[in-house]
């Protein structure tokens, strides 16, 4: 087997971790600062690459879709958190639960009646279409400019949760939210924008996803699965965690792939109980923690 | 004002007729229940899941073939009614639907599933109960003497003729060829009908690799593909995983360097992901809505379905779900009932043409004999209109000879 291949299946591995590390981040901070599982999270995803869809056709641009998709239906996560999230705080972990597995039908089934349960095609953006020879390869544009952007978000997220005041807030707010209302900090709209920003990060999630598959109703079940994978293997809680965790995924589902395809899927759950047997509060996770 | 008058009369007289029709429909299906009259036709497919929208189109086909009988008065003056069941593409949930089909909805004959492994354990159930089933999913092994039974009935094509008649079209001799593969039954017989065509042609091997059924990546398979330089690569799996694997391979710029293949070329999954994904790429069917410019039946078939759905035309999948219980209302109409031996024996007999040419079940294995499509995916530029996505490169007419024999399947002959 020559380098270059592995180097491929290397590359290949992490364009598929991207998008993995995105829609786990989602999930992991809703999960780390709220206290919620959020199950419609897959279902959101799915909504935001139809959302996407729908604003790159109404504008004609690829890129406004991709800019307004998440800012629209991060809006739409907010007001969930409003209307119906915030009245379960403070119960047991598994009323949110509840609540958001219903919502994942209600939005499933939403979008099956009025765009059809049929798939719609999504189209790269012309700039992105084609290959790039690397020299070893060749790779879709679209791929690497999808590894470029997750790394943007990861830094602009980043220097403002540890650089900025609203990053302190929230950093804090999730240590200990009493306190921090005893300091006069309005809580509940650190929580509003942290439901938001996760739910945006789905709806990031299912545009990038957009273009490299077909677009369709059911298309965030499987993602689900797989957020709550690297979320688990990260650590439930931890943004570096659901980095790493997601592109070890991604780079293992790869490998994997090289070796014997047809595990290709299975590989993500193997990993998952591993880390599970040997370190059960996942790679960055803190012991004994239930947010 | 004359005019209007005598318009308005017609008019209300007109209405009359209507209502009293309207109140006989009300009242008939009451009667034929009561009377244990209505025939009963069970048809699981999978409405929920990643082939749903190839099991709807089958679902209105499967109507429209009720719905001609019934208009025609039915069969011996009995109604024909259609049980839709969803077995949510689950072989358990599929047993289960049809046991509930047989147990207590009391029908007289089983058609439908769509995904082989669920067409399997819908006929084991069938044949246990020595009830009639018609299946209208690729298979090779329904036919297989260990599956069969004098009950099991396949309409669909099977990855015998279809690989066969692809290859055919797509490779030649020193070829090299690579396959990519959903790792189940269909996949698996996909993959063994083209091995078994390749080898035949003279094309080469160069590498098989299987993928989990239902993935949504296939990126991570590219590489290697590439890697092998085939100059064509089939691609064996089915529904939306055929879209994401195609569109995937374009993305890696696989187009480029090999034809891309496919045992059976998907109306839907063609719509789902665009013309430009899909253009240039071949595989077979069992029925495109062009071949109106050739065949009669077609034309008819065409005309009835777009009569019943507001214009709309009727794919591949579809037209399954119409000669698959239409021949079998056919040999019910000829049996005068729902006799099970004499429904079997008139389907044995029954040669019928309802959307392609002529069609027959062969005797020892109840495989339907039937001309093979092969299609391209036309470009952008070359469509006519919306609906006109494929050109067809052959149509092979059916024989005996594109099935694999009586005794190779194990069967006495």
């Amino acid at each position: 087997m020559d380098l270059s291949l592995i180097i491929m299946q290397l590359l290949s591995g992490i364009a598929l971790g991207a998008v993995l590390v995105i829609t786990g981040l989602g999930l992991t901070i809703v999960f780390g600062m709220l206290g919620v599982v959020n199950f419609a999270h897959g279902a959101l995803f799915m909504i935001g690459a139809y959302a996407g869809l729908y604003l790159a056709s109404l504008t004609g641009s690829f890129w406004w879709g991709l800019l307004l998709a998440p800012v629209l239906i991060g809006a739409f996560g907010m007001l969930i958190e409003f209307v119906l999230i915030r009245r379960l705080y403070g119960r047991s972990i598994d009323d949110p639960l509840l609540l958001t597995f219903g919502l994942s039908y209600i939005l499933v089934e939403g979008v099956r009646i009025v765009f059809g349960s049929d798939g719609i095609p999504f189209p790269t953006p012309p700039q992105l279409i084609g290959v790039l020879d690397l020299g070893i390869g060749f790779f879709p544009r679209y791929r690497l400019f999808v590894i470029a952007l997750v790394a943007v978000v990861l830094l602009v997220l980043w220097l403002t949760l540890e650089k900025t005041r609203i990053g302190l807030i929230v950093r804090a707010g999730a240590r200990d939210p009493t306190i921090m209302q005893v300091l006069g900090v309005d809580i509940g709209r650190v929580w509003l924008a942290i439901f938001g920003l996760g739910v945006g990060l789905a709806a990031l999630g299912g545009v990038l996803a957009g273009p490299m598959r077909s677009v369709n109703p059911e298309m965030g079940s499987l993602v689900l699965a797989e957020a709550f994978v690297v979320t688990v293997i990260g650590g439930l809680g931890s943004i570096v965690g659901a980095v790493v965790a997601g592109l070890m995924v991604g780079i293992s589902i790869s490998m994997v792939a090289l070796f014997a395809p047809e595990m290709a899927t299975i590989v993500m759950f193997a990993l998952m109980a591993v880390v599970l047997l040997i370190r059960p509060q996942g790679l960055f996770g803190v012991r004994g923690r239930t947010a | 004002m004359s005019t209007s008058g005598s318009t308005s009369k017609i008019t209300r007289r007109t209405a009359l007729a209507g209502l009293s029709a309207g109140a006989a429909l009300l009242a008939m299906p009451r009667l034929g229940r009561a009377a244990d009259e209505t025939i009963r036709i069970g048809f699981p497919t999978p409405l929920t899941g990643p082939f749903a929208a190839e099991a709807r189109d089958q679902v209105k086909c499967a109507e429209l073939a009720v719905k001609l009988v019934n208009d025609k008065g039915g069969i011996g003056g009995r109604k024909v009614e259609l049980l839709v069941r969803d077995d949510k593409l689950n072989a358990g949930e599929a047993a289960t639907r049809t046991l509930e089909l047989i147990e207590k909805d009391k029908v007289h004959a089983v058609v439908g599933a769509l995904s082989s492994a669920v067409q399997l354990a819908v006929n084991e159930v069938t044949r246990a109960r020595g009830v009639i089933y018609v299946s209208i999913s690729q298979s090779d092994t329904i036919n297989e003497a260990k599956d069969f039974s004098k009950y099991t009935f396949h309409e669909a094509l099977n990855p015998h003729m279809t690989t066969a008649a692809v290859a055919r079209q797509a490779l030649k001799k020193g070829m090299k060829v690579a396959h990519l593969v959903a790792d189940y039954a269909y996949g698996h017989e996909m993959l063994r009908g083209f091995k078994r065509a390749q080898a035949a042609i003279g094309a080469d091997n160069v590498g098989e690799i299987l993928h989990p059924f239902g993935a949504a990546d296939y990126s991570t398979f590219m590489p290697r593909l590439m890697s092998m330089r085939p100059d064509v690569l089939c691609i064996s799996n089915f529904g939306r995983d055929q879209a994401n694997a195609i569109k995937q391979a374009v993305d890696f710029g696989v187009k480029q360097q090999m034809k891309i293949v496919v045992p059976v070329i998907l109306h839907n999954q063609r719509l789902a992901v665009g013309p430009d994904v899909f253009e240039g790429v071949v595989g077979g069917a069992n029925y495109y809505w062009g071949l109106e410019a050739q065949s009669k039946s077609a034309g008819a078939f065409n005309a009835a379905f777009k009569a019943a759905n507001g214009g709309a035309i009727p794919t591949d999948y579809g037209a399954y779900g119409y000669s698959g219980v239409g021949s079998l209302l056919a040999a019910m109409q000829t049996a005068g009932g729902t006799d099970t031996d004499k429904v079997i024996d008139a389907l044995e007999k029954l040669q019928y043409d309802l959307t392609k040419g002529p069609q027959h079940y062969r005797k020892c294995d109840h495989q339907s004999v039937q001309s093979v499509l092969v299609l391209e995916s036309k470009k952008k530029a070359a469509m006519a209109n919306d609906n006109d996505l494929f050109a067809i490169l052959a149509n092979d007419t059916g024989s005996d000879d594109m099935l694999r024999s009586c005794s190779e399947l194990g069967h006495a002959t």
